[in-house]
């Protein structure tokens, strides 16, 4: 909408430079890095809400695209009557109990005077309620997990459609987003910096032990996908043509052609979230967030809500962060919650959305098109390097494997200086915001 | 003989490692309190600092492995190697603000894109940490690992149950008491420290008053540099060096920082423990305790643990949520918020 022809001249640049990667090293290559980029581009968007148009410090990326993530496991995968009957309604109730603990402590604190008393009924409210769940949902737990281990031992999802789970992802974020934001939200900007971190490693955490929901480090794996796999594309007649035109193996076409059919999905809803976010950011509505991003004393004094305002963008933008989530695990058709890296999902996103330019929707999509592809390029690159400067060395010295060994953490490094010098020289960003 | 027992049985797996770990997070958390009310900025590469501190010694302690010179009078070698990593890190942290944190101290840039450039810092210094000791766990405990074993205890004490004192334990516990004692007499007694204290009580009267700001940040980085070289280490020594463990630090010190109130060094040490208790506390087993405890007929069935240890995270963000919402400034009342 308001690209300027410089803007234009940065994203063509980039889409030369992916096109050389499918020259030069592979097609495939530069497809995966297409997708992963689109992806990226939706998660740095949702950030982009959140501290450009709010300055809301979110560090809890990575929990939020988690949870997107855990909805396409439960929404797509069939459902296991076994494990249902063995302990499905125990789980249920078990956290209707938990849910209704918690409750019960808040209506506690709300009704009583504050005096010794209500701390002690609290407690006690909070002790019985941890024991009536625990012995009822901790058997049932059991008893799923005990439903054929090595392949299922969860209660399974809905079977519906994966497409489905995208905007079930986004809801599942936004309801942790909500939680979090009511308590962190008008305090310092630190503490929902600290909340949101905190979060994220729970989110992590209750993934990867929760058996019965997402069978762990486990891993769900072979869940339905939104598009036909390679595999199954080899036997088709046009794809055997087209490999025979391009002069390709059929594999080769096989996964290009698959994989563009994800990048046309996530071009979809990119286009749309880009097409809702502009509108918003030029409404009134966006104008209001801005006055408040710049200058939250004043903007109350005009009679804003400003708590209630940073709650529903940090809620709309993690909405965002986990639809990215769930369709990254609809792309890879697993979800593994041993991968979550705060650096790769958290603080990758944050040099996206500052290298792109904060504030700008268009920039945060450039930048994360950048970035991305500077994450993936950088290790070879780098290995490259390490192989000049060691071309030296004796053949099988310790330092020479050291160094070929740890070119793969060269890529920390490179983000690290790119966030620095951005900060430094340039901290409007690629595309600033106008 | 039981109630014993069972003080004995709690010590051993929980007391003395939560005291222990108490005392690492509080030495993190005094240099994060610190960083804040000088610098005013929550320093999120606090973590990944003390994994290159660490790193920096255990360089050391290799090297003087090396050379033949190990365990003085019995103790851990990296004791010797702490000077070298001090010298590393305080030019380390004095280079990053030279060439980061100081431009945007001078465009008075807003707190946030302090904690952005914080992020970048925290990139690097991953990636430099990595490239020297990758993401595999290094140990580099050696000398006496125990100052009396779980048997020797008991044929001591002739008790059943047996309780053992690690030389790296004890190490932190009093080596974290000491450094608390010299950083406080260092605020309240010198004069470089009174001048901190001014400096972040009121900026433009320390500056009225001669007080040379860049020589305040410069000393609060030294003094970080040292509280997080010696927490990593006693950490690294205790529980074995992986660079990703020193980088999830980075929420239980925030927590505790928070807890004791941003800015107050008391509130930091005070917030730590508390931290460290809740988190060992509710991921502790405590079915060998009651056992002793309860009569007999009546000893738990059950482990008794209130949550799995993997949700010690958990335990902290708890303690942190309840006090954002009932005294979001901390026990002892920090800076303004």
């Amino acid at each position: 909408m308001s690209l300027t022809a410089r803007d234009l001249g940065l994203f063509a640049i980039m889409f030369a430079v992916l096109a050389m990667v499918a020259m030069f090293q592979s097609p495939q290559l530069a497809v995966t890095i297409l997708n992963m980029s689109l992806i990226s581009a939706i998660m740095a968007l949702g950030v982009n809400m959140q501290w450009g148009y709010a300055g809301l410090f979110n560090v809890g990326i990575m929990g939020f695209t988690a949870v997107g993530g855990l909805a396409v496991v439960l929404i797509a995968q069939p459902p296991i009557p076994e494990a249902w009957s063995a302990g499905g309604l125990g789980i249920m109730l078990g956290l209707m109990l938990g849910v209704a603990t918690i409750l019960a402590a808040v209506v506690v604190y709300k009704r009583m005077a504050p005096s010794k008393m209500r701390g002690l009924a609290i407690f006690a409210v909070l002790v019985v309620g941890y024991l009536v769940t625990s012995y009822v949902f901790g058997p049932a737990k059991q008893a799923v997990q005990a439903v054929n281990p090595a392949s299922e031992g969860y209660l399974g999802g809905a079977g519906l459609p994966v497409i489905l789970a995208w905007p079930v992802g986004a809801v599942f974020a936004a309801g942790v987003a909500w939680l979090v934001g009511k308590v962190s939200l008008g305090l310092r900007s630190d503490y929902l910096a600290i909340a949101t971190l905190g979060i994220s490693e729970i989110v992590i955490a209750v993934l990867k032990h929760e058996r019965w929901l997402a069978r762990g480090v486990n891993n769900v794996t072979g869940i339905e996908r939104p598009v036909a796999r390679p595999i199954e594309l080899q036997p088709l007649p046009w794809v055997q043509s087209l490999a025979e035109t391009l002069g390709w193996s059929v594999s080769q076409t096989a996964s290009v052609v698959s994989g563009l059919g994800y990048s046309a999905l996530f071009l979809i809803v990119l286009a749309i979230l880009i097409w809702l976010a502009e509108r918003a950011l030029n409404s009134p509505w966006g104008r209001m967030m801005r006055a408040i991003r710049d200058n939250e004393i004043s903007a109350r004094a005009m009679g804003k809500d400003v708590t209630r305002r940073h709650l529903m963008i940090f809620v709309l933008g993690s909405a965002v962060c986990g639809l990215a989530g769930a369709m990254m695990v609809s792309m890879d058709g697993q979800l593994t919650p041993g991968s979550y890296e705060p650096l790769r999902f958290t603080f990758l996103i944050w040099v996206m959305v500052i290298v792109g330019g904060s504030g700008n929707n268009w920039g945060a999509v450039l930048g994360a098109f950048v970035i991305w592809f500077l994450w993936v390029q950088v290790e070879p690159a780098g290995r490259w390097f390490m192989e000049i400067v060691t071309s030296g060395m004796a053949d099988g010295s310790d330092l020479k494997q050291h160094l070929l060994g740890s070119a793969a953490y060269m890529r920390l490094l490179t983000m690290g200086i790119a966030l620095l010098l951005m900060l430094r020289f340039a901290p409007r960003g690629l595309i600033p915001e106008r | 003989m039981e109630p014993l027992n069972a003080l004995v049985s709690l010590s051993n797996f929980m007391l003395i490692p939560a005291l222990a770990y108490g005392s690492q997070l509080a030495l993190g958390a005094l240099g994060i309190t610190l960083i804040f009310s000088i610098l005013r900025f929550a320093h999120f590469a606090h973590g990944d600092t003390m994994a290159l501190g660490t790193a920096a010694v255990i360089g050391g302690t290799f090297f003087l492995q090396a050379q033949g010179i190990t365990e003085p009078f019995g103790l851990p070698t990296a004791l010797l190697a702490i000077p070298f990593g001090l010298l590393v890190m305080i030019a380390y942290l004095l280079t990053a603000d030279k060439l980061v944190y100081k431009y945007f101290r001078k465009v008075k840039a807003k707190p946030l894109t302090l904690v952005m450039a914080s992020l970048g810092v925290m990139f690097v210094t991953n990636g430099i940490t990595r490239l020297f000791m990758g993401v595999g766990e290094t140990r580099f405990e050696d000398g006496n690992r125990f100052l009396f074993t779980v048997r020797e205890f008991r044929d001591f004490t002739g008790l059943a149950e047996g309780m053992a004192l690690r030389s790296a334990q004890a190490l932190t516990i009093i080596t974290a008491l000491v450094v608390m004692v010299a950083l406080f007499w260092f605020l309240n007694r010198t004069r470089s420290g009174k001048s901190m204290r001014a400096y972040s009580d009121n900026e433009d009267l320390a500056l009225l008053s001669g007080i040379n700001p860049e020589r305040v940040v410069m000393i609060t980085w030294t003094i970080t540099a040292i509280l997080l070289v010696l927490a990593g280490t006693l950490y690294g020594l205790d529980k074995g060096f992986r660079p990703f463990n020193y980088f999830q630090l980075l929420l239980p010190m925030f927590a505790a920082a928070i807890l004791g109130g941003l800015g107050s060094p008391i509130g930091a040490i005070v917030g730590a423990y508390v931290v460290a208790f809740a988190e060992m506390g509710i991921t502790y087993a405590w079915r060998r305790v009651f056992t002793y405890l309860m009569p007999e007929g009546l000893e738990p069935t059950s482990m008794m643990q209130l949550l799995p240890v993997d949700y010690k995270f958990a335990v902290t963000f708890a303690i942190l949520v309840i006090v954002l919402l009932f005294r979001p400034t901390g026990i002892f009342k920090g800076k303004v918020l």
